[in-house]
């Protein structure tokens, strides 16, 4: 139990001007700004925004900046901000189909219609350190192909769907107007309860940290869990973003994003209603964070092993141990939660073992020594 | 009755979200006599929760917020515009609702649709360079097959 404390008013003000001191660093050193942050840090940014769960470049930037680079720091300081400002509604769902690819590929399909566009990849490069980017300089323009990707480029589900081969997600093949339905859950409204709907479980895992998620996935890789997974498609690009004030009766455009998503497709053998097919695991983030997106779509498949008739003994398939420990936000308090005074709380320990060891007879006590 | 069809205006409307903010103040500046008007509603930021779908194809869920700036205008003459735009700018989303509310004044709307039909235009140029970059890294994988000559 934490007990409050008074005083230190001081000392705290004054390790705050040193942390602001230090974040600043060799004032001759010239200082950053938000729009080098957004711009040359991108990927850090994406994963501040993704597990912030706020898509605004600009603050997830000044997140960065002010937290100095630590990136969980950043999604609580995001987290916080968002706190401040009114909710105005939910988008129309965003349509990945219609996505401005700038990277799609496929390990399971060679010939995916509209083909494989590695786009801007850290893939196939040698991981050796480039002194190059040690001296300021311009970079070779990216190569111009005559002609653009498609405009629309199947989703994998789309390709092999037809045939049965592959599961349907249900209303794929009904209408899909599922706004005019209920809306979907919402974590920050509700506390997430137990079993968790697919959609809380998706947006859980859409904020959770990466770092987390994808040491899960790896343990579902090797052995604890049961995923034999392919990456049936990655994708990212820019969607549009679609909302209906309500002052207008119809949905407008009010933006574009960029987004990941990831199609795990895994081997599923049927069961009594179901005929043997490939199933599929979901991985949706902003921004470029592949992966957040591949960890994303291995554990939501393997939260679905109750749903799938599969047994659940692994960590991975155990959906409050997953998500009730996901979030960086929460884990980092409670952990870190530990540094403030727990004075009394200790005090009393103390006392409790003085006891018992008086309690105890001597001789004991020095055979166990 | 108004004067032009909702789909006009969805497609106007989106236009002026996704412009760059320098974009919309460029034809801010070339507004010829400076429109009058007033705030219904004052330039307000705050979230619209992102939807996705489970599977891409499935029932919608949440992925996340995202910054948005409405604001809703009245012309002198009674027409009213609105905007929603993704981000903080407030001057970004009061001007593209002025603009919104010109497109429905006849008289206005000529000038007001050829600046709209600027923006489009860079927006798609954009676009397309960004589409011929990635298509530059289309690949082709060849399967190995050993034993082969």
């Amino acid at each position: 139990m934490y007990v409050a404390v008074k005083g230190g008013e001081k000392a705290i003000d004054n390790a705050h001007r040193l942390m602001a001191e230090e974040r600043r660093g060799d004032p001759a050193v010239p200082e950053l700004g938000l729009d080098q942050i957004a711009e040359q840090l991108g990927l850090a940014v994406d994963r501040v925004m993704t597990e912030g769960s706020v898509h605004d470049r600009e603050l997830a930037a000044l997140a960065v900046k002010q937290a100095q680079g630590d990136l969980v720091e950043a999604v609580f300081l995001l987290r916080a901000y968002r706190t401040t400002l009114p909710r105005f509604g939910g988008s129309e769902p965003i349509d990945t189909a219609a996505m401005a690819i700038r990277r799609r590929i496929s390990s399971a399909f060679k010939d995916l219609p509209g083909g494989q566009v590695l786009g801007p990849t850290y893939d196939y490069t040698h991981r050796l350190l480039d002194f190059t980017l040690a001296a300021e300089g311009t970079p070779e323009p990216a190569a111009l192909a005559e002609q653009p990707v498609e405009a629309q480029m199947p989703r994998v589900a789309d390709v092999l769907g037809h045939e049965g081969l592959i599961e349907r997600s249900v209303e794929a093949d009904g209408p899909a107007n599922a706004t005019a339905e209920e809306p979907p859950g919402d974590l920050t409204r509700q506390p997430l309860s137990f079993p968790a709907g697919r959609d809380l479980r998706l947006q859980n895992l859409a904020r959770g940290d990466e770092g987390f998620l994808l040491a899960l996935a790896y343990s579902s890789q090797r052995g604890y869990g049961n995923t034999h997974p392919f990456a049936g498609e990655i994708r990212m690009g820019d969607v549009t973003v679609e909302f209906a004030p309500e002052e207008l009766g119809f949905a407008v455009e009010i933006g574009t994003i960029t987004v990941t998503e990831c199609q795990m497709i895994n081997q599923f053998k049927g069961s009594k209603d179901v005929p043997p097919q490939f199933t599929r695991g979901y991985g949706l983030t902003f921004g470029q964070s592949e992966r957040k997106a591949m960890a994303m779509a291995l554990v939501d498949r393997s939260l679905r092993a109750g749903e799938l008739g599969e047994d659940a003994v692994n960590p991975v398939q155990d959906e409050e141990f997953v998500l009730a420990h996901s979030d960086n936000v929460e884990a980092s308090g409670f952990v870190q939660h530990l540094k403030l005074p727990h004075y009394v709380d200790f005090q009393s320990e103390l006392e409790l073992i003085r006891r018992l060891r008086a309690a105890t007879p001597t001789a004991d006590r020095e055979t166990a020594e | 009755m108004p004067a032009f069809a909702t789909e006009d205006r969805r497609r106007w409307m989106g236009v002026l979200a996704k412009a760059a903010p320098d974009e919309i103040a460029t034809v801010w500046s070339s507004l010829a006599p400076t429109p009058d008007y007033a705030l219904l509603r004052r330039p307000e930021t705050g979230l619209v929760m992102v939807r996705g779908r489970i599977g891409g194809d499935g029932a919608p869920f949440n992925l996340g917020e995202m910054t948005v700036t409405r604001c809703s205008v009245r012309l002198a003459g009674g027409l009213v515009g609105h905007a929603w735009v993704a981000g903080r700018r407030t001057d970004h989303a009061e001007r593209a609702a002025v603009l919104d509310a010109l497109m429905q004044a006849p008289a206005r709307r000529p000038a007001v649709e050829a600046a709209i039909a600027h923006l489009d235009s860079l927006q798609a140029a954009r676009s397309d360079r960004a589409a011929r970059e990635a298509a530059a890294t289309r690949v082709d994988f060849f399967t190995m097959v050993r034993g082969e000559n």
